[in-house]
């Protein structure tokens, strides 16, 4: 297991260093001018812009300003806001709970409704629901998040007044949570749905499971007992991976639902060209989605002995 | 040992073999079995359906479409559907129909050509990764986790940051960021094929490695690519009308789903025609490339269903 969990680590930095290149070569090395976009007019004076590509780095050779690069971030620094005149990280640090709290609802849906309709598909296969849950999966797939959204507004807020329309400061407040939870959860509960459904019917079929309906066990108990154990752990696998990408801020749900989190910062950033606020998310995004994986990763290994570990 | 005639020519069947036809019994190649499985398939035929509807819009939109989709009308702006204007007009008086049918242009353009980028560079990659092995196996797929740690539409936005809006910085953002999952599943399904029995065999004739990847290896192991490609068409699909809705897309008055349904949601609650009838389109296509995907994937593999 040790050393598994080194080469796990290993992969990570390594995994992690492509993925700052590839941002750094798409921010820095790519045509574009970064000091006519901060200085406008005024970036025509060569003394300007001398000075300014002094104070940015652009006045050194590439690999000098990616090492500049990583250990800023490695430090946490992103600079200052070009918006807010504040610096980034602590900007950013005010919205991730807002995020969490939305990742979090978002799972536990996920989980509650994608199981749940996964376990029930594959135990009455071809009845009715299993019908249902079929359509209504592919349905949630087909919707892109912003309808799926917008559509939800519609009914509960606008319609029924169940649920206020946006915002929320982003607290446990449960009325605002509960609608932007949903949207973000539905694509996600859907392919939980499918892949339970799915390693249900494989378990069903096992040799153990024939032996306990053999010796006498009851219906519930070969389900909960034997089929459910054994096929629960690549939805394990999934919600963690797509947990890690929640994380990471939810661009498109909190920006429809006006909620104060990381993805709502990352969208102000792009509509007001604040890029160093956009490669912090972006970052941080990427940084988060890495680490959950190896988390992910290293619990699934602990949960089936089976995995090889070389 | 040179001059030793191959013991198979798999072009030139023997001269004295009897059509099969001959005995009454009809051929059957393996895409006839596809074909046949997938259009029994009800619903691939309706996503059959749905996506060559849209597609023929996007071909003729210039014949179909009653009206230019760019051409302002002041004096008529936000109208509801009536019979002059069926979908009704937008914020600056146009007609929303004929917007609505030349979306699908981009649609059905960024949807494809993104992700035939994307198949291109996955397959070249993967087969490589899968079949070499070894150091470029390393390389290649310690890049492609690079790449799939940023989420599409991230990925997406930092390159069109950089190149400014326009159909195709779409394009190419959105297949440069997806190309990493079809070259892992190649790869995998490659190593699988890789030691089978056939492909020994054909080793031990002595053909080509270009011979053995291109004839034996790739059709055997292209399956769940193909399925891959065709649902991801809608996932294209959604990641180009998200781009515009945030504002990084297409040019904001180009005739584009997502800027609709962007510039339709300021009037929600009151008019709200204007974002649910684009709305409905991208819904309408993307479910077409989800039926004809899962479709595919039954009839390639009747195992999984």
């Amino acid at each position: 297991m040790g050393r598994y969990v080194v080469r796990r680590l290993l992969q990570m930095v390594l995994v992690l260093f492509g993925a700052s290149i590839i941002l750094f070569v798409s921010l820095f090395v790519l045509p574009g001018d970064p000091i006519g976009t901060a200085a406008g007019e005024r970036s025509r004076d060569p003394a300007v812009r001398a000075v300014l590509e002094k104070r940015y780095d652009l006045d050194k050779p590439l690999p000098v300003q990616y090492l500049h690069y990583v250990g800023r971030v490695v430090r946490g620094d992103f600079g200052e806001s070009y918006r807010l005149r504040r610096p980034v990280s602590a900007y950013l640090r005010t919205r991730f709970g807002a995020t969490a709290r939305l990742a979090l609802g978002a799972i536990v849906l996920e989980i509650l409704i994608g199981m749940t309709a996964g376990v029930v598909a594959a135990v009455l296969r071809y009845s009715f629901w299993d019908v249902l849950v079929t359509l209504t999966t592919t349905l949630a797939i087909g919707v892109p998040t912003y309808v799926g959204g917008s559509i939800l507004q519609g009914i509960f807020a606008q319609k029924f007044h169940i649920f206020p329309r946006q915002g929320g400061s982003g607290s446990w407040n449960l009325r605002y949570l509960f609608l932007p939870a949903l949207t973000l959860a539905s694509v996600d509960a859907a392919l939980v749905a499918r892949l339970m459904r799915g390693t249900m019917l494989e378990s069903l079929r096992a040799d153990y499971v024939r032996t306990a309906v053999a010796k006498g066990l009851s219906k519930r108990v070969v389900i909960l007992k034997h089929v459910m154990r054994n096929s629960v752990i690549p939805v394990i696998t999934y919600v963690g991976i797509a947990f890690g990408g929640l994380l990471g801020g939810a661009l498109i749900t909190e920006t429809i639902f006006n909620w104060p989190g990381i993805g709502l910062a990352l969208y102000t950033a792009i509509s007001t060209q604040d890029n160093p606020v956009i490669i912090a998310v972006v970052t941080y995004g990427v940084g988060a989605f890495v680490i959950v994986n190896l988390i992910v990763d290293l619990t699934y290994a602990y949960l089936d002995p089976r995995i090889r570990l070389e | 040992m040179t001059d030793t005639p191959p013991l198979i020519d798999e072009a030139a069947p023997p001269k004295d073999a009897v059509p099969a036809a001959a005995f009454g019994i009809r051929g059957q190649t393996q895409f006839g079995d596809i074909r046949r499985r997938f259009f029994r398939n009800k619903l691939a035929v309706i996503g059959l359906t749905m996506v060559g509807l849209v597609f023929l819009l996007a071909v003729f939109a210039p014949l179909v479409a009653p009206d230019d989709p760019q051409a302002q009308n002041l004096s008529l702006t936000a109208r509801p559907p009536s019979a002059a204007h069926w979908f009704g007009t937008d914020e600056l008086g146009r007609d929303q129909l004929s917007r609505v049918i030349y979306g699908s242009r981009i649609a059905i353009v960024v949807g494809l050509a993104s992700i035939v980028l994307a198949l291109v560079l996955g397959v070249i990659l993967g087969s490589i990764a899968g079949y070499r092995g070894g150091k470029a196996d390393s390389v290649i797929m310690r890049t492609a986790d690079a790449f799939f740690a940023f989420p599409l539409l991230i990925g997406a936005i930092l390159i069109i940051l950089v190149t400014g809006r326009g159909v195709v910085p779409v394009i190419l953002s959105i297949g440069i960021f997806t190309w990493a999952v079809p070259a892992r599943l190649l790869r995998s399904s490659i190593l699988s094929v890789r030691e089978a029995e056939y492909v020994e065999a054909a080793r031990s004739l002595g053909a080509s490695k270009w011979r053995i990847v291109t004839r034996h290896v790739l059709p055997n192991s292209l399956a769940p690519v193909l399925v891959y490609g065709m649902v991801s068409v809608g996932t294209a699909i959604v990641a180009e009308t998200a781009l515009s809705f945030l504002g990084v897309g297409v040019k904001p008055n180009v005739a584009d789903w997502g800027n609709m349904i962007s510039a339709g949601r300021a009037f929600f609650g009151f008019k709200d025609y204007l974002w649910e009838i684009p709305s409905l389109a991208v819904v309408f296509t993307v479910l077409g490339f989800v039926f004809v995907g899962d479709g595919l994937r039954d009839a390639l593999d009747p195992r999984l269903r």
